[in-house]
């Protein structure tokens, strides 16, 4: 399937990273391959065949927990890799002015 | 005493027991092999302080005779298990700086059992490659060499670090993850064992998350057993996964040296693929000559959707890859590149942070997943991996365990594929229906290419019966034979 640039911009911008403009097209001849060639699922008959959501085997049973808190009051730690923090929050550019 | 890096964890117990050396020297042995090839480019952190600190507390508890299951074994770590307090970068720029405040289940586990840590083995960036050459830390060399021809060759990947340590004797066991192949195709590239158990076996909490509906951790050794011994101790229930499974681990040692008598081995005809070279398709046929002689029956059998496995991977993987690494926004933690506005933060951030492949992936994976691509690419793919999961099914019902080769080709050089994506995505051919299907497989070095380098052959078997795969695996290791040792290092 053939990607425009306008398309694969849209695609950075949903997937929030920046792409410059020289490279849209290269991009879309890259991304453009690979869904040209997973475009071959078209052709296997799925009717009735139920979406297989995850590979935990059936029949085993996962296990439940309590709904209780149990963890917390880390904040050190938690802030501890933040690029910026301030007064034991994260912080990050003005998001309203 | 360059003996010790060349033992099996099976054999460093057993000489640690009967205090034939410390645990101090076989960890210093390995410090100095570490040093020794550091022109391979095997680690992205060094730990010596820690294995040579692990390695007097094994001392102590030896001398008391408390030794537990890996007292004293040094092991490295792929760097996308969190270690708590050391550098953890899963191959990228964008954990810069990362040192996780927890541990991972996994290698807690191991510590708990007296392993002690070596350092963080390179990879490919969140384990998103076939070569470990996607690193942000420069790519991983492959111990082995062509015969006649020093290019540097891949260690395979995505857990390439692990493989190139263990096959030059730098580790005496690693770790690995593996999403669609990443722990038995880079073995298969390096001369070593690697297993991917059953998907739920081992917790993947404190692994940085790339497919969560396809990632295991799984052990990568230079003998079967050395793989059932490391495997005891990373398996089991957490209840911090939910998708861990709260069953018995089993002792998987045990289930060695009982043979494959009667047992019934599958030779799928799908994995014959074109262009498949001579040499793989008369070691694939060797193996089940070896199986054959050993007591088990081949039977033919047929795993009619195979041909769709890779594409049905590349849809699913990148999905879950893009809502995974959405976290990766220079706000909780590595890099942050300053933007006017919170949204060109994430924008400047992800664009600088993340390599080409990883973008490629997360890109794709916002495709599929976008309005109006859904159920077209992804609700379809999740359909068609039904499909390939249930000719697994159907297929266990006559065999018991499955017989394939594990990746298409030998090693390649650095640089070989890397302008074509699917080229490379094709390296997981044969592995990547095991991980769509939730199953356990192992990679074991069956012989050597003309060229004189590794073959290795995979076995799969059912959901939770790693047992049997351990059982056969050991009869191909024993009929194989494979003492060859990489020259380049």
């Amino acid at each position: 399937m053939a990607l425009d640039r306008t398309t694969v911009a849209h695609i950075a911008r949903l997937a929030r990273i920046k792409v410059k403009e020289h490279e849209l097209d290269a991009l879309a001849g890259e991304l453009g391959g690979i869904l040209a060639w997973v475009e071959q699922l078209q052709e296997v008959n799925v009717d009735g065949v139920e979406p297989m959501t995850g590979s935990v085997t059936p029949g085993m049973k996962l296990k439940m927990r309590e709904d209780v808190v149990d963890d917390g009051g880390i904040r050190d730690k938690v802030l501890g890799n933040a690029p910026k923090s301030a007064a034991g929050f994260f912080a990050v550019p003005k998001v309203i002015e | 005493m360059t003996g010790l890096t060349d033992l099996t964890i099976a054999a460093a117990r057993e000489g640690l027991k009967a205090k034939r050396f410390s645990a101090t020297e076989l960890a210093r042995a390995h410090v100095a092999a570490m040093e020794r090839t550091r022109a391979l480019n095997v680690f992205v952190t060094e730990t010596p302080e820690r294995a040579l600190a692990a390695a007097a507390a094994s001392d102590a508890r030896l001398a008391k005779g408390e030794a537990r299951p890996l007292e004293g074994i040094p092991l490295a770590i792929k760097d996308l298990f969190c270690t708590e307090g050391v550098l953890t970068t899963a191959g990228s720029h964008i954990l810069d700086g990362f040192k996780p405040p927890y541990e991972s289940t996994v290698t807690a586990q191991l510590w708990r059992d007296g392993a002690a840590m070596l350092g963080k083995t390179n990879m490919d960036e969140f384990a998103m490659g076939s070569s470990t050459t996607t690193s942000y830390y420069r790519p991983t060399i492959n111990p082995w060499a062509r015969r006649g021809d020093n290019r540097p060759l891949v260690p395979g990947g995505s857990s390439g670090g692990s493989s190139a340590v263990v096959a030059a004797r730098a580790a005496l066991g690693a770790t690995g993850t593996d999403t669609g192949g990443s722990i038995r195709q880079p073995a298969a590239f390096a001369g070593i064992v690697g297993m991917k158990p059953t998907y739920g076996r081992c917790s993947r909490w404190g692994i940085v998350a790339f497919a969560s509906s396809l990632d295991q951790a799984g052990p990568m050794t230079r003998s079967v057993r050395d793989a059932a011994i490391m495997l005891r101790s990373m398996a089991g229930h957490d209840p911090r996964d939910s998708t861990s499974v709260d069953t018995a681990v089993p002792d998987y040692e045990a289930a060695l040296g009982q043979g494959v008598k009667g047992l019934r081995v599958g030779i799928p005809k799908e994995y014959r693929v074109d262009g498949m070279s001579a040499e793989l398709d008369r070691l694939w046929q060797r193996g089940i000559e070896w199986l054959t002689a050993a007591g088990a029956k081949p039977v033919d059998i047929s795993l009619p959707h195979t041909k769709y496995a890779l594409p049905t991977y590349y849809i699913i993987a990148p999905a879950e890859a893009s809502s995974n690494l959405a976290r990766y926004d220079g706000t909780r933690f590595g890099l942050r590149v300053a933007g006017d506005s919170l949204t060109e933060m994430y924008e400047n951030t992800r664009a600088e942070g993340f390599g080409k492949e990883v973008r490629r992936r997360v890109m794709i994976g916002t495709y599929v997943l976008s309005a109006g691509y859904y159920d077209a690419y992804y609700i379809r793919a999740q359909r068609v991996r039904a499909l390939i999961s249930r000719d697994f099914t159907q297929a266990f019902q006559k065999v018991d365990v499955i017989l394939t080769p594990t990746a298409p080709s030998t090693a390649f050089a650095i640089g070989e594929k890397a302008d074509d994506p699917i080229a490379m995505y094709l390296n997981d051919v044969f592995t990547v229906t095991v991980n769509l299907a939730g199953l356990p497989g192992i990679s074991v070095p069956a012989g050597l290419s003309a060229d004189g380098l590794p073959l290795g052959l995979q076995l799969i078997a059912k959901a939770f019966d790693e047992e049997t795969l351990f059982r056969a695996a050991e009869v191909v290791e024993e009929a194989a034979g494979f003492t060859a040792r990489p020259g380049g290092y």
